[in-house]
């Protein structure tokens, strides 16, 4: 099956449906594997036992990202391509990446108490972060206040492309600026420098919060094609009915 | 500092990491219960998507005026 097949809701929700109870299966495994390596890794020559909250800090920061990333792609689908699912895709992604980015503000701040003496410093990864955050929140406001889905998705495109900016912002910050935060220590040139014991159940617990991602993101978009089907209805209803 | 004062700092985040992982399980499970009985609803009166739909529609419309 093409990809572009995919674009037909109807379609798509066939397959979410088949798929989505396997994926949550998945990932109840995956979590279940990461949490017990986490448990078992030990504790950082510097960080301490702390170093098991970056088991949750590391995947909020990548899937905030990733979800703006899945975003600013669909965002193109709506203005150029025109795709059926790409504004479905960016509405459903939106809630669950201000979540992941909620999650890693909120880990990295309890991290941060008890390693850097602060809750909250104003530095260049921190505050990028942040404004992602608060992007996030601009846009699922956008989805609420405008009801029309595709007047709403262009004017929530725009927000997306023009936020993207700070994608590579975040990433970058560490190394444009002098910050608090650390370097890159996973996604570098050259090997990680993070040691094989830290580093193994880290990419696990990134790969299940990953799968649990890509459930959310489906069942998202299942329910998202559900509510336009309503409103299909209920529109069709109105008119009958006057 | 002390470990069991990072002890408390690491059942929180693993508490508000657990908080948020829940509520987006939530949020997904019951709109999705929310979607499907607003459908059903309008499948038992009789209204369905597309042309044979609106038509059938149109008819117990019709029939009812």
């Amino acid at each position: 099956m093409a990809i572009v097949d995919l674009a037909n809701p109807s379609r798509f929700l066939k397959i979410a449906n088949s798929v989505i109870p396997w994926l949550g299966g998945l990932t109840v495994f995956a979590f279940a594997f990461g949490i017990s390596q986490a448990i078992l890794a030990p504790d950082d020559y510097q960080q301490g036992a702390t170093v098991k909250i970056m088991f949750l800090h590391v995947p909020g920061a990548w899937l905030g990202m990733l979800a703006w990333g899945i975003m600013s792609i669909s965002a193109l689908g709506t203005l150029v391509w025109r795709h059926p699912l790409a504004d479905v895709t960016a509405k459903a992604a939106a809630p669950i990446g201000a979540a992941f980015t909620f999650m890693c503000l909120v880990t990295g701040s309890l991290w941060g108490r008890p390693m850097w003496g602060t809750y909250w410093v104003w530095d260049a990864r921190l505050t990028s972060v942040l404004v992602l955050f608060l992007l996030y929140l601009g846009v699922i406001a956008v989805w609420r206040t405008v009801e029309e889905p595709s007047r709403a998705a262009r004017a929530v495109a725009i927000l997306t492309l023009v936020g993207a900016v700070d994608l590579p912002i975040i990433k970058f910050s560490v190394d444009w600026w002098n910050t608090l935060h650390q370097g890159a220590s996973v996604f570098r040139r050259g090997a990680p420098t993070i040691d094989p014991s830290i580093l193994v159940p880290l990419l696990i617990m990134t790969g299940a919060f990953t799968l649990l991602f890509i459930t959310l993101l489906l069942a998202a978009m299942r329910n998202e094609i559900l509510r336009r089907r309503v409103r299909t209805l209920r529109l069709m209803q109105a008119s009958v009915a006057g | 500092m002390e470990d069991g004062n990072h002890l408390l700092f690491i059942v929180a985040a693993y508490g508000a990491a657990g908080g948020v992982v829940a509520a987006l399980i939530a949020w997904v499970m019951l709109d999705y219960r929310t979607q499907s009985a607003k459908l059903a609803q309008f499948e038992s009166k009789g209204i369905v998507r597309g042309i044979a739909g609106q038509a059938a529609a149109i008819r117990e419309a019709s029939k009812d005026a």
